[in-house]
């Protein structure tokens, strides 16, 4: 139902999954339903992801992903490409989150989050309790799905501006000037977060490896 | 382990791993961050520690998408451009 021309159709993969970017938005503006399945295949568990990181309930976050689309659809015409496509809906969502008024999750302001946690280091600044060795065995078994549940866990229980932040850098793989673009950050801002919530998992890792 | 003062300390070191992972350090702090780093087993193993949890989070995948929810969404963009 859609040409794609130069190109060899392939009818086994009609959602065209590969399509860049720009060619996405392209078809998108002329009302493609292709493209938008894949825009809304892409991106939706991310959303919801993302937006779980703003309200308190996984159905809050549908209702907040759903209004984003209804933005995205509408706004799409006037999308600049400025920025990614991806970073510039993360907006629109992280918008529309904040409109929402629902009651926000705790946050730790930059300022309190202090540098070190004093005990892991001796008055000279040296380690008093050294990282232990992760043997190849134990980091193998980090990517099998074992540690997916108590990462999980620990990511959502972490302050919500951790949270947000290794949520878009390191679940999702944005990149440090698109997660300051998306939550409106500075990047020395953006990089304390980051490498706070970075430490907390490190530990969560270590415990759970120390249990197995 | 501590040499002299003007050495980079483990504390120190520690705080500085995800400047130096998003290459956000000044030419200066870099270097005695690496000079620190080639003489600190225990920092290194954590930069290490470091790169292997980001990969961990990287490695978890999101829910699967709700075939419904898909056809719903399709449904709200067909009807915005039939009007």
């Amino acid at each position: 139902m859609i040409g794609r021309p130069g190109q060899i159709p392939d009818a086994t993969t009609p959602t065209l999954p590969d399509v860049e970017e720009g060619e996405l938005v392209e078809r998108l503006r002329k009302g493609d339903e292709d493209a938008f399945a894949v825009l809304v295949e892409r991106y939706h568990t991310q959303m919801v992801r993302l937006a779980r990181t703003f309200v308190p309930s996984r159905s809050v976050a549908e209702e907040v992903v759903q209004d984003t689309w209804v933005g995205i659809i509408k706004g799409i015409g006037t999308f600049e490409e400025r920025s990614s496509l991806r970073t510039w809906m993360f907006r629109i969502l992280v918008n529309q989150a904040r409109k929402t008024g629902v009651r926000e999750r705790r946050a730790v302001a930059v300022d309190d989050l202090g540098v070190d946690l004093p005990e892991r280091f001796a008055a000279d600044g040296s380690w008093s309790s050294p990282p232990v060795p992760w043997t190849d065995d134990v980091v193998d078994q980090l990517f099998a799905s074992a540690m997916a549940e108590p990462l999980r866990i620990a990511i959502e229980a972490l302050p919500t501006n951790l949270c947000r932040v290794v949520t878009l850098r390191d679940l999702e793989g944005l990149s440090a000037r698109e997660v300051c673009d998306v939550l409106g950050l500075t990047e020395a801002n953006q990089r304390v977060l980051l490498h706070r919530a970075r430490r907390q998992l490190r530990r969560i890792i270590e415990h759970e490896i120390g249990e197995g | 382990m501590r040499i002299l003062n003007r050495d980079m300390v483990c504390r120190e070191a520690v705080g500085l791993v995800t400047d130096y992972l998003d290459d956000a350090l000044p030419r200066r702090a870099r270097r005695r961050f690496e000079v620190h780093l080639r003489n600190c087993p225990n920092c290194s193993r954590y930069l290490e520690q470091i790169r292997i949890t980001i990969d961990t989070v990287g490695h978890i995948e999101p829910d699967t998408l709700d075939p419904e929810v898909k056809d719903e969404l399709i449904d709200l963009y067909r009807r915005f451009h039939e009007e």
